[in-house]
């Protein structure tokens, strides 16, 4: 599991990303790390860059991580924690622009047999 | 001029109570046009600085400025944190402690680099730029002697004001397309807010 590309689920909802997350498992199985957050800090809808950071960390793998994101915001802040990473994993992570749900669940199913980070987020993107 | 520990002290109140007081207001101009958090989202933000000023206020101004970003950046929880952070970080990176005016035109010019490179955005997209860029444009082209405190605040509402008629590019607002024209960006007045609120500080210090 650890040798497959890693995916983060980043919604403003709590309730988007928990359900992405859902259907990514139900979908794609257990052979990739995942994690989601979604909501601003303290609560509400809205994106937390600690929060952002944590998933990754705990969807990490070697292979590097791919993020999805719902909207504006949640891409800026997504970008924001990247470069707030330890700049030997800096490289390692992408923001997908892809639509959620379908984005993750692609992004996974490719993850799944083994591609690159590369591959994971060309897939995703051409969704 | 030196920027003493009451100077910062004041400017980081300043700042903080400008993006509180007015929470309401930037919601009001978000919900027209955005997801209607700014207000909520800045004063968030601040509340965090406020929170924190004992700390902050005893840095020297490049670390507090950094300190107010990293804040901002943290618990904003809108595309406005990494944007105002963004600003505040690198402003904090590109002064130095006894900052001269000309030392300031060059960190805003870095730090409004930063926010265009952070946002994918530039001038005339309807966002904060709008008023950071014609701004600076107005302080670059003061004439030497020029009441700073006064002409700047009048620059950034004039900038603010010219928003109204531009159809956002980018952000939230941009998925409204033609239907965005007609309100004022609410970062666009956020940044004027800030603007007035940190020439008004220095006024009184000064």
């Amino acid at each position: 599991m650890n040798d497959n590309v890693g995916i983060v689920i980043v919604s403003h909802s709590p309730d988007v990303a928990r359900g992405t997350a859902e259907m990514v498992r139900q979908m794609v199985g257990a052979e990739v790390k995942l994690a989601w957050c979604g909501g601003a800090p303290g609560g509400g809808l809205g994106c937390s860059v600690p929060a952002i950071v944590e998933a990754i960390e705990q969807a990490w793998s070697e292979r590097g991580v791919a993020i999805l994101v719902d909207l504006g915001g949640a891409e800026t802040n997504s970008e924001m924690a990247v470069e707030m990473l330890p700049a030997e994993r800096r490289g390692r992570v992408v923001v997908c622009h892809a639509p959620i749900v379908e984005g993750a669940v692609v992004a996974a199913a490719e993850a799944s047999g083994g591609a690159t980070l590369e591959q994971v987020r060309r897939t995703a993107e051409e969704m | 001029m030196e920027l003493t520990e009451p100077i910062r002290r004041a400017l980081v109140e300043a700042l903080a109570k400008a993006m509180i007081d007015h929470a309401d207001e930037l919601t009001r101009l978000d919900q027209a046009i955005g997801d209607g958090d700014h207000g909520i989202n800045m004063q968030r933000g601040f509340t965090a600085v406020l929170a924190n000023i004992d700390r902050i206020a005893a840095l020297p101004i490049p670390e507090a400025l950094a300190a107010i970003g990293t804040t901002l950046v943290m618990q904003v929880g809108g595309a406005s944190g990494p944007l105002y952070g963004t600003l505040f970080l690198r402003l904090g990176k590109t002064l130095p402690e006894r900052p001269t005016l000309a030392a300031f035109v060059v960190a805003a010019e870095t730090a409004i680099a930063a926010v265009k490179a952070r946002g994918k955005s530039d001038v005339g997209c309807k966002t904060m730029l709008d008023v950071l860029v014609p701004t600076l444009e107005a302080l670059k082209s003061a004439p030497e002697g020029a009441d700073l405190p006064a002409l700047l605040p009048a620059a950034a509402d004039e900038a603010a004001a010219a928003t109204v008629p531009l159809r956002a590019v980018r952000g939230r607002a941009s998925y409204l397309g033609e239907r965005s024209i007609g309100h004022m960006d609410p970062g666009a007045r956020s940044s004027a807010l800030l603007i007035a609120a940190a020439c008004a500080a220095l006024r009184r210090v000064a």
